[in-house]
């Protein structure tokens, strides 16, 4: 279901005619635009995109949600237990099982104890794996959620609960409903970007899409091969006078319809033209690292600046939002280790663990880690029960690990915590929609007031739940 | 209906704000007055009386309802506004919320306007406070004596008569003008001819006019007269089949339609039958009430035919999660939402949802009421059929015929048939009756790859569907007491939810079983020792052979070993053969049974658990249609000596435990067949009829569609809290929300899904046929008389012309559900001839174009846009039906598949260019192309889109492969049909785009570019063979004077063309 929002054209009346002046001058041949000023009483709508202010002051302005698809062992990352690998190779209490539901195993399997070491990190002494050690060295700045908690135990339904609220496709994602709140600062790229490294996602294009919203809230795939935004490049041949020659004279034919038609969709379109050729020259600068000094590269972990991947994902999303994109949002799907879970997870880890850790470090530098908010997390955990031999865990829903930096969140500093065996949550439970609205009230939203009407019914994000958790506000 | 109606919104919605605090009072207040100026006739607003559905009701719906309305178990101090009654009876704390004729008294107004933080109403925390002017209109409307009125949209429309003056009117123009002149307006002049014959063109065909129906439409015009000309148009248009497509995709829209399941896996499916039948339905005007009453329930009419099964296809349309490991029951509950979902806001124009979870808020839908409406729907399997061309039909009916002349001699040859018939069979009865089977029971079932969960159905079969393994198995778990059995009897029967009936996966619901395993583990054990099975037979068998190419599996089976044939196959401890029973053509959709003895009578300890497994491996390359799993199969023991399985067909077996009044047809066919195969004097006529099946045809076509559960598997309803699926409380028995229209009087005659689907359709309803108008309306117009297309409820905006929609949805019913005679109708009327530039002061005051004081303008739908490119360069394909056809997509969006489509090959040759109506829909992977132009994903219900200008859009239509070969095609058609003259190959470029010949200035323009490129081609500063030519259009198309650096000069004008805002507008 997707409905054009009457706000925009409200918000459109007020602004058009300023944006028209402004923005749309850019390669109008000067005799049509003389034309066009003077008989100019009505103008384009401006872009729903542009930027509006939140219901109060957020402390984040922007996002970088670094989603680790196929479910991250919280045991052998975040949340180490002593417990269990005392009682490895024995069957779970009985009393843990009741109602409890797996994905693949039955539930009553031997439990398996941590792969990894871990140890105290930073002067906060937060409790990290041994596999992340880079993000062990910004662990005074993250904030540990080790009670998250979500409904799914599939891939696809959880993913999609996770990044959008609802376990079925059609739902606006996390970055749509933000772009829908705050608009985008970028005139030259698109407001939500989306990278990905490693697989595919399970949940596909609905991870990000724009559900009911207006497409135009959507997250925008940067490629990692071809070209990166789809179509970016001219047809083969074409040079960029040619471009600007055709755009000039389309701009010349569109603005003479808008003349005799009045139809304000006629101003909006040129407008769309002109930013499809500024995101033609702005998408590329922004994916060429050749300006990036060594000692950046170096502190991502980036052995080749060509070469597609977490870790240039990472330097790619400082970058843009440094270029005003709104949200960026990076899929790794990588860790659905249902067996070879040692070396699964070690690999993921040092394919990860740096250029995460890298980026607290450089938006932090650059004074971009106050008001921009990093997210890391999965859809869900995994069992503490075994799955397979001795090297594989199952889906759990029932607890697993999430961290945050930045944007108003509190600083080296753990909150939530599970029971001895990682199977259940113990304090401070933090389910999908208490996350997303906690998330929403750092970017300055109440989550119960950030609607769209669909079928007679105010949606949000976090569905009919959903508290702010305050323990993890700085 | 009476009290129990709810309100409509204020007069115009204030649009859905982010966040009540981000618009002061004061701009919400401006809004309000802006919109009321704009859409309530003159007068009305200051009218003496207050109207309670058009302004208190709206009011009390968006600020009170929530707390206050039908819902118990959220409703506050008991206290419910929304019936009188209860109103003026008050809540727990205050007196009578509403003393009529009293606003002082009334405690709704009174807290309203209190100061006090803590006694205001709406309380603080909500951020929806009442502005002083709405709270002016409840104390005039309680001073008038608080009269409550129905929701308008919950009575049945009537034709009112048209409004003063009209009678001479077009009734459309009747009303329209009405409402114009209240407003001081009136309509605009008539369109161009040329704007009129593209307008009906791309309404009716989703296609431009070729410059040809241009010329003739405009003498026509100037003739007899625009409307009649239009008129004419009109009628011809609707008899080209193209018709079909354009309006098909209207309603694919709605019913969510997709080439695709869905979730991880997202494999692809092949409904694209159902998409053809919504085609033909279209071009033959089928009435609406038929075409709603055969999606719903086609297969449940007298002598169904195979168009109205697939007519069913509809709510199958619905997404299917196939991902490993997933409880099939919780996804067919999500399909079973998602079908109310399409049912609601597609045919009835409510949304239903709330009412999953609990009592709706707004509307008078309760919570009981949802699961009574969804059990016209639940009694149902996920069934899969297969599709016969025509040709096949034809083929089938021979055969059939026959085989029926074969058995005719054999009956008259041996007259005494029936006799040795009746003995054979009494002596399989009396066979069947000396055995003695115990069935299993499960405790538990699992599958050893763990990503299929079993079920046990009540009569201990065990049933598997969701994930579609290829190697692995699925097993039981049983404890049972067991004393020198002999043998184990292995079922293998069919199922509604499995393709075809199964009793397989497959994708013909065939299987193979590679091994039967059983082992046992002894009390205290932690090992499974492995039970030594003899001696299988099985009722029938494949010889050996290797497996066939469609198996082939380049993993597990590199060099092609695996085999499929004998019973002997299935315990013979190798993983390469297996037991197959396939039939062959025509008779594989069948149950078998197989026998197998234990080398050693088998007792077992008491606590000695016992696990069956059945192994599959022969299935071929991915998760998906080429597994060979069984999908139902049960397993009983015995202790007779030597069991084993008579060679009688199992289907015949199972007749004859069947009553004998209770046989089908086909029952009685198994039975007739086994006997003859039992006889050996028939060999001959066997022989016959066995080559006959053979020349069956092979069907390759399938369509998922409903079929209705055999009674002895009947699914009952059952209430889900807060729509859980695993939280079943009491059980619901179909019925329809007491809100709406009763049940027709034929429901108790006919199956409850028929009865809902006529109800659907009852003349009586006061939802279908306003629904259904009004989307004809917004198509033609942009935007519905009701705007919120899929909700009529209490909060959807008010009508822009209430009497005007209820005139036409009235005519509508009484002009046989037409939807050709509807659009014949509004395309007739001035409102939709009139121009369609608009001035500002117009702009202003009506941005949205709802009183149409001049005629729709607006970019056109996603579909049509791609189209009108094709159709213009002369590339579109005359493609009609059939398979759907992928279109390039860039490696990189492939890549981000979970699931890699490695089916995924683009369209070559002209089908490369067919109309975007057979692009194929993939739902994880929305079509860069499509999506660019808003067009919906098939996730849910869509019963209007978003028109959107993005730059997306804009990058894609200058640059994506198929818009950059349809500017080279332009460039190629204008060089061979314009002539040696640039200003006439602008005209004819032009107009091929547009429709209408350019101004001087635009040709200039045009010119201008043309000969600028010409300049850079001359000097060689741009290569013409890349700007000319692709893999699809090439040098060897160029017309014989033409150069390629004039194609390259076109292709760059053409390009520029293709993008103008007229040729992708209807104007």
């Amino acid at each position: 279901m997707n409905f054009a929002s009457e706000h925009h054209r409200q918000r459109a009346r007020l602004v058009s005619r300023r944006w028209f002046l402004r923005d749309c001058t850019l390669g109008l041949g000067g005799i049509a635009l003389n034309r066009l000023l003077q008989k100019d009483a009505i103008a384009a709508p401006a872009s729903p995109l542009a930027p509006h202010s939140s219901h109060f002051p957020g402390k984040a302005k922007r996002v970088i949600y670094l989603f680790h698809a196929g479910a991250p062992s919280h045991l052998e990352l975040y949340d180490y237990k002593s417990e269990l690998e005392k009682r490895n190779g024995q069957l779970p209490p009985a009393s843990l099982l009741k109602d409890y539901r797996a994905a693949f195993i039955k539930p009553n399997s031997a439990l398996l104890g941590p792969k990894f070491k871990f140890a105290q990190r930073g002067a906060c002494g937060m409790e990290l794996s041994e596999v992340l050690p880079h993000l062990g060295s910004v662990a005074d700045d993250i904030c540990l959620i080790r009670s998250m908690q979500t409904d799914a135990v599939n891939h696809a339904p959880a993913q999609i609960l996770m990044n959008t609220g609802n376990q079925n496709f059609g739902r606006p994602s996390f970055g749509a409903w933000t772009l829908y709140g705050l608009g985008s600062e970028s005139r030259d790229l698109p407001g939500y970007v989306v990278l990905s490294s490693a697989n595919g996602t399970s949940g596909g294009a609905s991870n990000y899409g724009s559900g009911f919203l207006p497409n135009m809230y959507g997250g925008v795939p940067f490629r990692a091969a071809g070209d990166p935004v789809l179509y970016l490049s001219n047809p083969k041949g074409f040079d960029g006078e040619t471009q600007r020659a055709s755009l000039d004279a389309l701009n010349r034919l569109n603005t003479e319809a808008y003349q005799r038609a009045g139809d304000p969709d006629i101003a909006a379109r040129i407008q769309s033209y002109e930013m499809a050729y500024r995101l033609q020259s702005s998408a590329p600068d922004l994916i060429d690292l050749s300006s990036e000094p060594q000692h950046v590269l170096d502190l991502y972990g980036i052995k080749d600046v060509k070469k597609s991947g977490y870790a240039r994902n990472c330097l790619l999303a400082r970058r843009m939002i440094e270029r005003g994109v709104r949200f960026v949002q990076l899929f790794h799907e990588a860790w659905d280790h249902h067996g070879g879970l040692t070396n699964g997870v070690k690999q993921n880890a040092l394919d990860t663990d740096q250029a995460s850790a890298a980026l607290v470090k450089d938006l932090k530098q650059r004074g971009l880690l106050d008001d921009t908010l990093i997210v890391w997390g999965g859809e869900f955990g995994r069992t503490p029960m075994v799955q397979g031999g001795n090297d594989g865990r199952d889906h759990h829903n029932r607890c697993f690990s999430f961290w945050l930096a930045g944007g108003g969140v509190k600083a080296g500093h753990v909150h939530g915590s599970t029971d001895d065996l990682g199977f259940n949550v113990a304090t401070d439970p933090v389910h999908v929609n208490d996350l997303n609205a906690t998330l929403l009230h750092l970017l300055g939203f109440d989550h119960q007031k950030l609607t769209y009407r669909v079928q007679g019914l105010d949606m949000r994000l976090t569905g009919i739940a959903g508290n702010v958790v305050k323990g993890i506000l700085a | 209906m009476k009290s129990r109606s709810l309100p409509t919104p204020p007069a115009v919605s204030v649009a859905p704000l982010i966040g009540a605090t981000r618009h002061s009072r004061e701009s919400l207040m401006k809004a309000m007055l802006l919109a009321a100026s704009i859409l309530v006739p003159g007068g009305r607003l200051h009218a003496a009386t207050v109207d309670f559905s058009r302004t208190i009701q709206p009011l009390l719906a968006e600020h009170c309802f929530h707390c206050h309305g039908q819902d118990e178990g959220t409703r506050k101090g008991g206290l419910r506004l929304d019936d009188r009654e209860a109103a003026l009876k008050g809540g727990k704390s205050d007196g009578p919320a509403i003393v009529p004729g009293q606003p002082d008294k009334s405690a709704l107004l009174t807290r309203i306007l209190s100061h006090d933080a803590d006694e205001v109403m709406p309380p603080l925390k909500e951020k929806k406070p009442i502005l002083p002017s709405d709270a002016e209109r409840l104390r005039q409307w309680i001073l008038e004596g608080a009269p409550y009125a129905g929701h308008w949209a919950f009575t049945a429309p009537v034709k009112r008569a048209l409004p003063e003056g009209g009678a001479t009117e077009h009734p459309v123009d009747a009303f329209i003008l009405d409402r114009l002149k209240h407003e001081g307006l009136t309509l605009s002049a008539p369109a161009a001819p040329e704007a009129v014959c593209r307008r009906l063109h791309l309404d009716l065909m989703g296609l431009p006019p070729s410059p040809e129906a241009l010329d003739a439409f405009a003498k026509e015009a100037s003739s007899k007269g625009l409307k009649a000309a239009a008129a004419g148009l009109a009628d011809a248009l609707m008899k080209d089949k193209r018709y079909g497509e354009k309006w098909a995709r209207h309603w694919l829209d709605v019913a969510r339609y997709s080439d695709s399941n869905g979730f991880e896996k997202d494999l692809p499916r092949e409904q694209w039958p159902w998409r053809d039948w919504v085609i033909q339905a279209f071009n033959s005007d089928t009435p609406y009430d038929r075409f709603i009453t055969e999606q719903i329930a086609g297969d449940l009419l007298p002598h169904r035919t195979q168009e109205q099964l697939i007519a069913t296809g509809f709510l199958r349309n619905s997404m299917l999660n196939e991902e490993g490991a997933i409880v099939p029951e919780e996804w067919r509950m999500e399909a079973m939402f998602d079908r109310m979902d399409a049912v609601g806001s597609g045919i009835l124009g409510l949304s239903l949802k709330c009412g999953q979870c609990h009592t709706h808020k707004f509307d008078p839908l309760v919570h009981s009421e949802y699961y009574g409406l969804l059990a016209f729907l639940n009694n149902t399997y996920e069934a899969q059929s297969w599709i016969f061309t025509d040709d096949q039909q034809k083929t089938i009916s021979k055969v059939r015929e026959s085989i029926a002349a074969v058995e005719e001699r054999l009956k008259k040859q041996h007259p005494d048939w029936e006799t040795k018939r009746a003995a054979w069979e009494s002596a399989e009865s009396e066979r069947w009756r000396k055995t003695s089977w115990n069935v299993i029971e499960a405790e538990d079932t699992h599958s050893s790859s763990e990503l299929n969960h079993p079920t046990i159905l009540p009569d201990q079969s065990i049933l598997t569907l969701g994930h579609r393994t290829i190697s692995g198995d699925v097993h039981i778990f049983a404890e049972p007491k067991v004393e020198n059995v002999t043998g184990l009897r292995l079922e293998i029967l069919k199922h509604g939810d499995l393709p075809y009936d199964g009793p397989g996966r497959s994708f013909r619901g065939t299987w193979a079983l590679t091994e039967l395993v059983v082992e046992a583990k002894k009390p205290g054990s932690n090992t499974w020792e492995r039970l030594r099975l003899v001696n299988p037979s099985a009722d029938f068998e494949e010889p050996a052979a290797g497996m066939e190419p469609e198996w082939a599996n380049r993993s597990s089976d590199k060099d092609n070993l695996r085999l499929r044939g004998p019973a002997s196959f299935l315990a013979d401890g190798d993983d390469r053969t297996a037991w197959r029973a396939d039939r062959g053509r025509g008779r594989r959709n069948s149950e078998s049974v197989a026998v197998v003895q234990f080398e050693t009578p088998l007792t077992l300890p008491p606590g000695t658990k016992l696990k069956i497994a059945l192994v599959t491996n022969h299935g071929g390359d991915d998760n998906g249609p080429k597994n060979t799993q069984i999908g139902r199969f049960r397993v009983a023991f015995t202790q007779m000596p030597d069991p084993k399985v008579p060679r009688t067909s199992y289907a015949a077996i199972l007749a004859l435990q069947t009553p004998v009044g209770e046989l089908t047809l086909d029952q009685r066919q198994a039975l007739f067949d086994a006997w003859r195969q039992a006889t050996p004097e028939l060999k001959s006529f066997n022989e016959e009829i066995d080559k006959l099946w053979e020349g069956y045809p092979e069907p390759t076509q399938s369509v998922l569609h409903l079929a209705e559960r055999r009674p002895s598997d009947t699914r009952e309803t059952r209430r889900l809290d807060r729509g859980v699926w695993s939280q079943g409380k009491e059980p619901v028995q179909p019925h329809v929300p007491a809100a709406l229209h009763p049940l027709p009087p034929t429901a108790t005659s006919v199956s409850p899904r028929l009865a809902f689907a006529q109800w659907l359709v009852d003349r009586r309803s006061p939802l279908t046929a306003r629904v259904v108008v009004n989307r004809v309306w917004q198509t033609l117009f942009g935007i519905g008389i009701v705007e919120t297309a899929e909700d009529f409820g209490t909060r959807a905006p008010e009508p822009s012309h209430r009497d005007l929609l209820d005139w036409l949805a009235v005519d509508f019913m009484e002009q046989g559900w037409s939807q050709k005679r509807l659009l014949r109708l509004l395309m007739t009327s001035s409102t939709y001839l009139q121009r369609s530039a608009s001035t500002p002061e117009l702009l202003e005051r009506d941005p949205k174009n709802r009183l149409l004081a001049r005629g729709p303008r607006f970019r056109v739908e996603a579909e049509v846009l791609r189209d009108i490119v094709l159709s213009a360069s002369g590339l579109l394909a005359d493609k009609f039906g059939g398979p759907s056809l992928f279109p390039p997509v860039p490696q990189s969006v492939l890549d981000f598949n979970y699931f890699k489509p490695d089916y995924w090959k683009p369209a070559e040759g002209t089908a490369r260019y067919s109309r975007a109506l057979y692009v194929f829909r993939k739902r994880s992977m929305p079509d860069p192309a499509m999506i660019a132009f808003d067009a919906p994903t098939g996730d849910t219900a869509c019963t209007r889109r978003p028109r959107s200008n993005s730059p997306l859009a804009a990058l894609t239509a200058m640059n994506e492969p198929i818009f950059v070969e349809a500017a080279q095609s332009l460039a190629l058609r204008v060089l061979r049909e314009a002539g040696p003259d640039d200003a006439a190959r602008v005209s004819h470029a032009f107009r091929l785009c547009t429709s209408r010949l350019p101004s001087e200035e635009e040709r200039a323009e045009v010119l201008q570019l043309l000969q600028s490129r010409r300049e850079r081609l001359r000097r060689g500063e741009l290569k013409a063979g890349d700007i000319a030519f692709s893999a699809f259009t090439k040098p060897s198309d160029i017309p014989a004077e033409a150069t390629p650096n004039e194609v390259a000069a076109w292709a760059i004008t053409s390009r520029v063309l293709l993008n103008l805002d007229e040729t992708i507008a209807k104007n």
